[in-house]
């Protein structure tokens, strides 16, 4: 196990981000700040309204702590991907070529945001007081639907963050492209998909589907008979979001693949 | 006051050079406009049609105008001055014969003049095609709409430049900076307007110059608030911007005479 030399990189990582315990302790806190700022955003809605998008404010605080805590755990593991350009600017990418490793698996394990776990920690927080305020039937199904829902949305966002690194091959200068479908698929996955107009409905189902990481689950979690797209019931679609989530890394996998091929170095 | 001019147009220049990084920002603060034109076009629906004094059409002009805004107001990271002072590069602005403090700011006017050209203008053109746009049809409030932007750019340039100052006394600016971002996104009324917060958000958001960044702009814009209404808020926003740049000018003088800077 100590040979494996990802493991050996991780945790070199990990020691690396925790030597200074001030800094460290004030980006925990820091990062909590999304979660206080997403949170207030829905806590303010439903000042003024008992319900949006056919979700009371438990069950909306709940698809919003769902996809917070999936997204900050694909954050937390891939985030770093987000720096593809400065390694493609700086031509340090090669160095990764040269070792007998996937290049993809080296720059995952490069960094590991250990900062960002006080997002998955409130996120997850909120999730259990929604839920208690929430009246669900639980049985086994429902807890399984609640432990896959959680991993199939943090591999989508994952994928995601894969996808928009592999365009960066090409774009180099134009990071914000792709971080509105990373970050704005997290912003959407927040939110109940039943209060978008339809183009923002077919965009976040089914070119991003974000609406598979939190809202279509919650449906199923909570018997809603919401709506769900082209009439499927909410209790088969809930379902689904690993299907999502593995259309979302072959897409993914394939840019990565070609954007490698397509990488040609910054120099001698 | 001609030195003063040829500043803004370098900062207007030097932010023109990186055009496609410019429109990319547009590209993204458009589909966050599509998302939370969605979420403020359903709250209002199940509110009965109006809430706060918005009601559908103007709802989501309130959500395209704010997008279009977050560029030229600037709502990020912005650690020029204490990375100058970290560096100690500081010392060179202070050899200038101009004030450090004014000689930022119109560079940041002049940044904010070019950015809402590629970054304000596609989310309102998205804003206008998807859901439509409610702008009103008197040129007086344009007028005082873009008198209130400059007056935004100025309080958000001088809250910045305030959270750069803590570099004088502290090494690392994260802490700092990230508090200011979080207060100011929460408090701004970028994603819900101000007036439908409840009782103690709204009287906290009332005691800060953050509304003054985004939620008085887009109100006196699309003639939301319009006539001495208007001209009431605008001197509420003069009186930010007079108040946070003499506490500027001020903790910068403090700032340094702490100030030492290594080498020769």
């Amino acid at each position: 196990m100590a040979d494996n030399p990802y493991v050996v990189l991780v945790r070199l990582r990990m020691r690396a981000q925790t030597v200074y315990r001030g800094s460290f302790a004030i980006e925990l806190v820091a990062s909590l700040g999304a979660t206080i700022s997403g949170f207030l955003e829905i806590y303010v809605i439903f000042a003024n309204v008992p319900a949006l998008g056919g979700l009371d404010f438990p069950a909306a605080v709940l698809v919003f702590a769902i996809g917070h805590v999936s997204f900050s755990l694909a954050d937390l593991v891939v985030g770093h991907l987000d720096a593809l350009p400065n390694y493609l600017r700086s031509g340090t990418l090669d160095a990764f070529l040269l070792r007998p490793l996937p290049v993809l698996a080296q720059l995952i394990t490069a960094e590991i945001s250990l900062r960002r776990f006080g997002r998955t920690v409130a996120g997850s927080a909120l999730a259990v007081v929604a839920l208690a305020h929430t009246e669900v039937a639980w049985s086994p199904a429902k807890a399984a639907l609640l432990a896959v829902t959680v991993c199939a949305g943090a591999a989508l966002f994952a994928a995601l963050f894969v996808g928009a690194a592999a365009v960066q091959f090409w774009l180099v200068e134009g990071t914000e492209f792709t971080a509105s479908f990373v970050y704005g698929g997290s912003y959407a996955a927040q939110f109940p998909t039943s209060v978008f107009g339809t183009p923002a409905r077919v965009l976040f189902t089914f070119v991003v589907p974000a609406a598979f990481v939190a809202y279509l689950p919650v449906l199923a979690l909570l018997d809603i008979p919401g709506a769900a797209p082209g009439g499927l019931p909410a209790g088969v679609l809930g379902w689904c979001s690993p299907i999502a989530a593995a259309a979302v890394w072959t897409v993914a996998l394939l840019g990565w693949r070609a954007g490698l091929r397509h990488y040609t170095g910054a120099g001698s | 006051m001609r030195l003063w001019l040829t500043l803004v147009g370098i900062g207007f220049r030097r932010w023109s050079t990186y055009r496609l990084a410019a429109f990319a920002g547009a590209f993204t603060n458009s589909v966050f406009g599509l998302i939370r034109a969605g979420v403020i076009t359903a709250t209002i629906a199940a509110a009965g049609g109006t809430l706060g004094g918005y009601d559908a059409l103007t709802g989501v002009t309130y959500v395209w105008l704010g997008q279009a805004l977050i560029g030229p107001v600037y709502f990020f990271a912005w650690t020029e001055l204490a990375q100058r002072i970290r560096t100690g590069d500081v010392a060179v602005d202070l050899a200038r014969p101009v004030d450090p403090m004014l000689a930022h700011l119109a560079a940041d006017l002049g940044r904010a003049a070019f950015v809402f050209l590629p970054r304000g203008l596609p989310p309102l053109a998205v804003g206008a095609a998807v859901t439509g746009l409610a702008l009103p049809g008197d040129p007086g409030a344009y007028v005082l709409g873009l008198l209130s932007v400059a007056f935004a750019v100025v309080v958000s340039f001088a809250c910045r430049w305030l959270v750069n100052l803590t570099a004088f006394w502290l090494l690392d600016l994260r802490g700092p900076m990230t508090m200011y971002l979080l207060v100011t996104n929460i408090l701004c009324g970028l994603a819900v307007p101000v007036q439908w917060f409840p009782g103690w958000l709204a009287a906290a958001a009332a005691v800060t110059p953050f509304p003054s960044m985004l939620q008085t702009p887009i109100d006196v814009l699309m003639g939301h608030s319009a006539g001495w209404d208007a001209v009431r808020l605008l001197a509420v926003q003069a009186a930010w911007a007079a108040g946070l740049l003499a506490a500027g000018r001020l903790i910068f003088t403090l700032g340094t005479r702490k100030l030492v800077i290594q080498g020769g």
